[in-house]
């Protein structure tokens, strides 16, 4: 057993324990914590941004590779600050419009082949039990997702199955998110117990 | 009915303590609880194994932050080692800022540990693994990799011109990478597999968090992926597989978490057992 040494083991431990200091009450510790994350957390963001956007992409195509290019999606990203001042704040829309733009016309083509990939997915390619539970599933969650018609007779029978598929999904979604969790509580654990105390290899 | 309300009122800091004692226990004394491989983690380790040639690259996506670490990194780690065991060059990617720090702390982890154990094969950063900075812009950066990966970046993480470095001699674009596993618990998964998989036919694979693996299972079925990690289950079962090949001595931080979460899953299925019968009882008195 050798306890850490390190200075920043130790104030990663101590604010591991803070913030679960949470689950017996709320309490000074779990509050210091908790905005000290967010100053760190908008701090390191800014810092990255700063480094790998504005020296990395601006300054130094400009000032060393005399890229003056650059100006103009510069000129665009500066253009998203006039919304600060309500008389020119209309400018911000023309980098807004080339952002959907692009974004729209980037994504529209691709997600079509993405879905149409999906679609193909759920045909049956063989005639096997599972091919039939996917049909049977889609076409059945489907239907209960179809507000046209009321549901009766023969599509309230086929969507009380789509709602049999949709709990089904929605067990194995619960169950997936208990081990989500209980896998980062087991990672802080793990840190304790290893880095900070020592007591596991 | 005494003890149905004793259930119903129980102070759920209770609960919290005998978690907290589900998991400790096992680490401190553990069980060994066997462990099956499934399919699609198989499938991403037998493609690392036996479709790539030496010298090949397997670009993994460093799309997570400490939240999600402790589901994430193991297989980061993993995966990594895994490729460098083959001969395989490594690059790491992230479309976040905090992956930055994540993918460093993977890549310094899995050198020194992979140096240790094999002094006669030793790896180097910037020739067989790096990591490529992080440029904003998500869906742009992974569309303009597939045009050119080395004017994306222009420098790895470390700053230098990824130009001069060896583990990129030969890469371009996606057509030069072999394989890519993207390690996120967000839906930047599925931008990874619109543009890099849907445009440019990269092949992929996926390493996701437990609350995300339900999700991502139809892109299996799919062929979107080839195989997929469904958090620290998906990544012990790797570390599973590699520990066979016994080439690698890094700490199998998933495998060893893994009988904490056997008994934590016995506590919830226990509890849910005793609210279920709690809440029927009382349903039945109320009703009489």
């Amino acid at each position: 057993m050798a306890i850490a040494t390190n200075f920043w083991i130790w104030i990663a431990a101590l604010l591991t324990l803070a913030i679960y200091s949470f689950l017996y009450k709320d309490n000074p510790f779990y509050k210091f914590a908790e905005y000290l994350l967010v100053g760190i957390s908008i701090g390191y963001g800014i810092s990255v941004y700063w480094h790998n956007t504005i020296i990395t992409k601006v300054y130094n195509p400009l000032v060393y590779d005399k890229n003056f290019l650059v100006l103009i999606p510069l000129l665009l990203g500066l253009l998203m600050f006039s919304r600060f001042f309500k008389n020119v704040s209309y400018l911000s829309r023309i980098p807004i419009a080339f952002v959907v733009g692009a974004g729209t016309g980037l994504s529209v083509p691709s997600s079509f082949e993405f879905l149409f990939k999906q679609v193909y997915a759920t045909m049956p390619l063989k005639l096997d039990f599972g091919s039939l539970i996917i049909v049977v599933g889609v076409i059945s969650t489907l239907v209960y997702f179809f507000f046209s018609l009321e549901h009766k007779g023969f599509v309230g029978r086929v969507s009380r199955v789509g709602i049999t598929f949709i709990m089904v999904a929605f067990g194995a979604a619960f169950g997936y998110t208990i081990m989500a969790r209980v896998s980062l509580f087991i990672g802080r654990i793990q840190f304790l117990l290893s880095d900070w105390l020592g007591i596991i290899k | 009915m005494k003890f149905i309300n004793f259930i119903s009122n129980l102070d759920k800091r209770w609960i919290y303590l005998i978690l907290a004692l589900c998991i400790i226990i096992p680490f401190l004394f553990p069980v060994g609880f066997p462990m099956k491989t499934t399919p699609p983690v198989k499938s991403i380790y037998d493609f690392i194994e036996d479709s790539i040639p030496e010298g090949g690259v397997v670009l993994i996506g460093a799309d997570y932050d400490p939240s999600t670490m402790a589901e994430l990194h193991p297989m980061a780690k993993v995966i990594a080692a895994h490729a460098l065991s083959n001969n395989l060059r490594v690059l790491f990617v992230t479309l976040y800022p905090q992956g930055a720090g994540m993918a460093q702390d993977a890549i310094d982890n899995v050198l020194k540990e992979w140096n240790k154990s094999n002094p006669e094969n030793q790896k180097q950063l910037g020739k067989d693994i790096t990591l490529l900075a992080y440029v904003p812009g998500v869906s742009a950066v992974v569309l303009k990799m597939g045009e050119d990966i080395t004017q994306t970046f222009n420098e790895d993480g470390y700053g230098n011109k990824l130009s001069e470095l060896e583990v990129m001699k030969g890469i371009k674009n996606y057509n030069d990478i072999n394989l890519m596993v993207e390690l996120a618990g967000s839906s930047v998964v599925l931008t990874w597999l619109i543009y890099a998989n849907g445009r440019y036919g990269l092949k992929m694979g996926i390493g996701t968090t437990a609350v995300s693996a339900a999700e991502y299972y139809s892109y299996l079925q799919s062929k979107q992926a080839i195989g997929m990690l469904g958090g620290l289950k998906g990544a012990a079962e790797y570390e599973h597989l590699l520990d066979k090949k016994n080439v690698y001595g890094g700490r199998k931080d998933a495998s060893i978490g893994m009988d904490a979460q056997s008994s934590a899953h016995i506590f919830f299925i226990i509890l849910i057992i005793l609210g279920n019968i709690a809440y029927f009882v009382k349903k039945r008195k109320e009703g009489k």
